[in-house]
């Protein structure tokens, strides 16, 4: 028996409100995958191909900085979307992506989403703007960070 | 015209017999809890002062001969006469309060201001949310609430600090992080990549918060911002304003609303704070004229 991702798709919050056909059309480019604890998930530079909808786990999202090492610039968990970088050309990782426990996620075929968006435009509108949503929330949490609340000069 | 803020009498406690005359208070032990933070534990002098306080409220603690600083009570309520004060070396009385050792005295003024609506929680998941220093003022609402534990839903603490090491109460933090019904969260803005925890602002967190926001009861305390931004998340979770309440700052210098040093809008934080419903301070919070 086959089990689709569909009713996966359909309950996560990131496409609430999404006509069925778009999640039938975006299920066609998904599948389940599970990292371990200490798996690389993605390389900076490397092809970003896919998107990632986390279901159960959490994953660092790293940076070398010279003379401090590899340091997390933040972190994803339960229901989070991790990565659009397959969105925008050049279509290149910025940063790592490493599962720091057991994690389950959705993957998304990036390729495959950005050509039936290129098809359908009405598609392509609704995961723009999710992801611009998104975009949008992790800009202003990093002018919090940006802030230094907590430091001296709070 | 100025408008004038009622505080139900629910939020106020503690009558001082002499609000201006500081009880001499002896130190039982210095706890350095960070870098640059660290905590009092008091006793009264005079073995039979009589001292109870409500979680949320503060005190002014005294540094005989060099000057006064308000300080919230970061103990638990029940352990009266026993204090706790956690404060950061951050200026001219703190830094000669860090000097302080075992057995010097200081002067205690208080209790004072209003306090967390812990009775207001009963029947409801809570949410508390502590930024940085935060974590002192909300501590003692924390011990009351695993104290009457049956009388609450969920209890949830998302807290956030600037990087592992600045983290306040790690033993009892990890000690009730052991406990299956209080959920913990905690993360930091920065961390090598040896942390294995969260890293993102506190606000972050609460999407994925385990509450009922129809049913839920915020107290917030940490920097002016971060609550700011923390109550918008609230607000888009569905929590109702009216019962979400953070804990303001303010220059308090008497503590009983004579000098007016810690005005805020048409209130005192002193004697109508630090403890707001964010419902009655919203049209003022973030405001930079006020």
């Amino acid at each position: 028996m086959i089990h689709t991702l569909e009713p996966i798709l359909r309950e996560h919050p990131f496409f609430q409100g999404m006509e069925e056909r778009h999640i039938q059309l975006i299920a066609g480019c998904s599948m389940n995958v599970r990292f371990n604890a200490g798996d690389v998930i993605f390389h900076e530079g490397d092809p970003a191909d896919q998107f990632y909808l986390i279901r159960e786990g959490l994953v660092s999202v790293q940076f070398v900085i010279p003379h401090r090492g590899l340091t997390t610039i933040t972190t994803y968990g339960n229901g989070e979307v991790l990565g659009w970088s397959w969105l925008f050309p050049p279509y290149r990782w910025h940063f790592d992506a490493r599962a720091q426990q057991l994690t389950h996620a959705l993957a998304f075929d990036g390729k495959c989403l950005r050509g039936k968006c290129d098809e359908d435009h009405d598609l392509g509108y609704e995961i723009y703007k999710r992801f611009m949503q998104i975009v949008t929330e992790r800009l202003e949490s990093t002018r919090l960070l940006l802030l230094d609340m907590y430091g001296d000069n709070r | 015209m100025a408008t004038t803020v009622e505080v139900p009498e629910s939020l106020t406690a503690g009558l001082v017999p002499d609000p201006m005359l500081p009880t001499p208070h002896r130190i039982q032990r210095v706890k350095q809890e960070t870098d640059d933070t660290f905590t009092l534990e008091l006793l009264p002098v005079d073995s039979t002062t009589r001292f109870s306080f409500a979680p949320g409220q503060f005190n002014m603690l005294y540094v005989f001969g060099v000057g006064e600083v308000p300080i919230s009570i970061s103990s638990n309520p029940d352990d009266a006469p026993v204090l706790k004060h956690t404060t950061r070396v951050v200026g001219t009385v703190t830094k000669a309060m860090r000097k302080l050792k075992r057995g010097d005295v200081i002067g205690i003024r208080g209790p004072f201001g209003t306090h967390w609506p812990v009775e207001e929680a009963s029947s409801r998941d809570v949410v508390i949310i502590a930024g940085g220093i935060g974590l002192a003022p909300l501590r003692p609402a924390l011990y009351r609430l695993m104290a009457e534990r049956p009388r609450y839903h969920k209890i949830v603490l998302l807290y956030g600090t600037r990087t592992p090491e600045d983290m306040l109460y790690r033993h009892e933090l990890e000690q009730w992080r052991g406990k299956f019904d209080l959920e913990i969260q905690v993360t930091v803005d920065r961390a090598a990549s040896t942390w294995r925890g969260n890293v993102g602002v506190v606000s972050t967190m609460i999407p994925r918060a385990p509450f009922d926001p129809s049913n839920t009861l915020a107290m917030i305390c940490g920097p002016e911002v971060m609550m700011r931004f923390t109550v918008m998340e609230l607000l888009k979770r569905g929590v109702a304003a009216e019962r979400i309440y953070l804990s303001s700052e303010r220059n308090m210098k008497c503590g009983i609303g004579f000098c007016g040093h810690c005005q805020f809008g048409p209130t005192f934080v002193c004697k109508d704070g630090p403890v707001f419903a964010y419902s009655r301070i919203a049209p003022i919070l973030g405001k930079s004229e006020v």
